[in-house]
Order: C-alpha cells, then structure tokens, then sequence
C-alpha cells in the first residue's frame, strides 16, 4: 500500500518511523511538510528522510507544494497529519476533500476537518468509493471507532461517557495526589510538555467537546457541532473540592457524555468514585460505551503520543488495505 | 410506624421480620407499655428505611403474622446526592443557599463541609442532599443549578445517582 504523508511532527514522524521498523507491507511514495515536499514512487527512504527533516527542519524541495503531492503523486491513501486548527480545520479540510476527489482514501488525525465537515467528507468518500477514517482523533491510541464498527456491530449504542483530555486530567490527577493548586498542577503539565503555552484550548473543555462532537456524529449521525455541547471546563476548581471529594472516597475528572434520548451532549468537572472505571490516572483517556446488547463497555488507553496515535493512523490504513483488496 | 400486636412471646421478632424480608433496615424500635390499656396488645413504634414501594408489602406481611398497623408516619428521604460548590460561598450568602433546597419540603441538604480560604479566595463546599424520590432529587438539583448560576458558584455534580 502506497501512502502519502502529509504533515512531519509528532504524529508523522511515529508513523514513518513505524512504516520504517515494522514489515507492514505498507510504502511512503510521497511526503510533505508546511514548507517543502518530496515524491519517490519506488518508495521514500524513511531514515534519510527523517534525517533531513532534523537537520534542515524541510523534509523535501521547497518547489514542490502540499497541493502537488496530493494532485501528482502516486498513492492509494492520503495521510493527512498536517498541523491544523482544530476550530477552523484548515487546512486539514481542503487537503482531504481534494484527496477524495482523486479517489484516493483518507485517514487523518485532525479533529477540524472531521468535527466542522465529517458528513460532508464521509458523503464525498461514499460518492467516490473510497474510505475516509478517523480512528486517531478520539482517545489517540484506543480503537474506539473499530469497536463501535466491528466488535459491537449489532448493538444499539445507548450512550458515551469518557475522559477524552490527557492534560486536564493529569493537571486533575495531581491536584487530588499531591494537594497541588490547579496553577501549580497546570505549570507542571506544562513542565512535563503536556499543555501548551495557551492552555485554554484543553483546560475550558474546548478539545474533549471537539472529540465527543465527533464521537456523537460518528455513533448517531445527529450533526451536532461545538457549540451545542453544553460545556465547562477545569480552570476554576480549587484543590479545596478535589480533598472535599477525596475525604468521601471520591474524586473529580472531566468527563464527557452524550446521550441522545436524554438529550445529553455535555463536558464538565464530575465527582466519582475513585473506583469508577472512567477514574485514571496521569494523561491517560478512558471511555465508557452503554450498548442494549454488551451493556458496559470501558476501553482505558493513552490518548495521545506519537507512535500512540500512529498505532490508530496505521489500524486505519491497513483495514483499509484489507477491506479494498478483498472487494477488488 | 406504630404497630399494635398481641403481648406473647415471639411477637415483637414475627412484627420485625417481615422488615427485613422487605429490604428495610431498621433505625429504632421504641416500645412502652401503657398503662391504661388492656394488657393482651402491645404497642411499638417502629422507625426504619424502607426501600421504594415496598410500603403495601410490608403491611400485607405484617397483618399476616397477626399484626395490626395503627399508623404510618413517613419521612422518606431516601435519595442522596453529594455535590461540591466553589465560589465566593459566604458573599452570596450560603445560609440562603442551602435553604432554597430546604423549603422546599422534599428535599433537604444534610450535611455540608467547607474550606475556609482567605477572605477573599473562592472557597469550596461540599453538600449532601437527601430526597424524598428520585424525581424530587431532579427538582432540588434544578434548583440547585438556578442558585448556583444566579450566584456564579462552580457546581460540581456526581457523574452517578448514590441512593
């Protein structure tokens, strides 16, 4: 399978060094970074590549665009890695829309595209023959969307509930461990590389909404979009509430839920008991799925890393391989 | 629950047993004799947790083993909800606060812990609730989420129903 990668930091950098040490039958043909782009068709050289990208910070020949590679190159399947604004998802959306119209599938890990345009994206996909997947975009290395496809095809899913948001729940886990402040548990994270300078985007609840968005939309199809997600955010707890719940067995976690029949479409600071299941540790997501025939489900995992949100970029890519080579 | 039985032995165990066939648990049984009545009955209160519903059993059961039930008193506030609010809790008046769950009859705030920051830093409290039924703990929460936007206090809710 020939793949195209868009997007060298984090995320594109663990799946070229996983299509590099792992025989996963799978070739980079084309690369591309914001800067610069590179094409091989018998297959780029990974080590080199990530090599060049180190030293020069370009990764190929600042004459060829993101718009050549996807127009020009040979590839089966658009890795759309990009660096991209999740609230606007440009430009993720455009790179993924002119991809399927060359027929080519599309697996990304940005949430923009697939949050603000995900029915429109999933009817070109269908229109063109081709898949669109987005596995890498909710809870990073834990295969919520094969389970909900596969493993729980068949059952009615009743609702969701998760942590989606490593940062605020680390900044959470060592407000309640360490009796730190939220500013002194925040500056940590920050430490540690877990929140960004501009922090808001993680700690209002703004990312896990964005994720329980596509979530929702993936699992019911309502169209639902940020703003209908009644939202609140970690900033204004105090160490004071987390010791309040602590000292009657529980805890505090950002939790995210959607259920339909009760109209729930919500993130806020939850008290729970701190052996609840969706209670975990440090940046780790966890996600709680109600079915009519499984009932519960939990699924616990890292939500986030490099070669944690390849494993979900490279699962999609090679179902897809699967799945259109027996069709062929 | 004030019950009327006859004074033999082994009728006080055959009035309780039927409580505990039941689910309930019993607080406190309080048994004098009076006086006044003629010695063949006793008479005993009875104070218990009774699970929903199991009312109209209870007292089938207990006019089985030849008990009579004289009458039934009920408090039930059986529903538990343990929240936490942050915010400026004394200036906007916390006593305030916990009544407007408390008059409104069917519901109440049991138990309330608090963090006494600095003067002027947010404090946090947290507040158990007791409910008569499911659907009245619903309306103290509805109430509850009124005050504390009207207030701009941070409310914290459980993620599941304790009852």
């Amino acid at each position: 399978m020939k793949i195209a990668l868009l997007g060298l930091g984090s995320v594109g950098r663990g799946v070229a060094e996983m299509v590099d040490k792992k025989d996963l039958g799978i070739t980079i043909t084309a690369v591309a970074d914001s800067k610069s782009g590179y094409m091989d068709p018998a297959g780029v050289d990974i080590p080199s590549l990530l090599a060049r990208k180190k030293k020069t910070g370009h990764c190929g020949d600042t004459g060829i665009t993101v718009a050549d590679i996807i127009k020009k190159a040979t590839y089966d399947a658009l890795v759309e890695v990009s660096p991209t604004n999740a609230l606007t998802g440009e430009p993720s959306t455009e790179y993924i829309r002119a991809a399927l119209g060359r027929k080519k599938h599309v697996v990304t890990s940005n949430k923009g595209p697939v949050s603000l345009a995900g029915k429109d994206l999933r009817a070109l996909a269908r229109k063109k023959g081709v898949a669109f997947r987005y596995e890498a975009t909710v809870a990073g290395a834990i295969p919520v969307m094969h389970l909900l496809e596969h493993g729980l095809s068949g059952n009615e899913i009743l609702s969701i509930s998760g942590v989606l948001n490593g940062t605020c729940n680390y900044i959470l886990t060592r407000m309640a461990d360490e009796g730190l402040t939220y500013d002194q548990a925040l500056l940590e994270a920050r430490e540690m590389g877990y929140a960004e300078a501009d922090p808001t985007y993680d700690v209002q609840g703004i990312d896990a909404a964005i994720k329980l968005v596509i979530l929702t939309n993936a699992i019911w199809d309502t169209g639902k979009k940020l703003a209908d997600v009644e939202r609140t955010g970690i900033d204004l707890l105090t160490a004071d509430a987390l010791r309040l719940a602590e000292e009657d067995g529980c805890t505090i976690r950002l939790i995210a839920e959607s259920c339909p029949k009760t109209h729930v479409l919500r993130v806020s600071p939850r008290i729970l008991s701190k052996n609840h299941p969706l209670v975990v540790e440090g940046t780790l997501n966890a996600l709680t799925l109600t079915t009519d025939m499984a009932k519960e489900i939990t699924l616990i995992g890292r939500g986030a890393g490099s070669v944690e949100t390849a494993s979900a970029i490279i699962g999609d890519l090679l179902y897809i391989r699967d799945q259109y080579a027996r069709r062929a | 629950m004030k019950l009327e039985m006859r004074d033999s032995p082994g009728q006080l165990v055959a009035a309780l047993k039927p409580i505990s066939d039941v689910g309930g648990n019993i607080i406190a049984v309080i048994h004098q004799r009076e006086p006044e009545r003629d010695h063949d009955t006793l008479s005993v209160q009875i104070v218990l947790e009774l699970p929903e519903g199991k009312r109209d059993k209870l007292i089938k059961l207990l006019k089985e083993q030849g008990v009579h039930v004289q009458r039934i008193g009920e408090k039930r506030l059986l529903f538990k909800r343990t929240v936490i609010l942050i915010g400026h809790l004394m200036h906007t008046d916390l006593s305030d606060t916990v009544d407007r769950i408390d008059s409104t009859g069917f519901a109440e705030v049991s138990d309330l812990a608090m963090s006494m920051p600095a003067v002027n830093d947010r404090s946090s409290s947290r507040i158990t609730i007791r409910a008569v039924s499911k659907k009245d703990m619903a309306s103290a929460m509805t109430i509850l989420r009124q005050v504390a936007r009207q207030k701009s206090l941070l409310l914290v809710e459980p993620l599941e129903d304790t009852a």
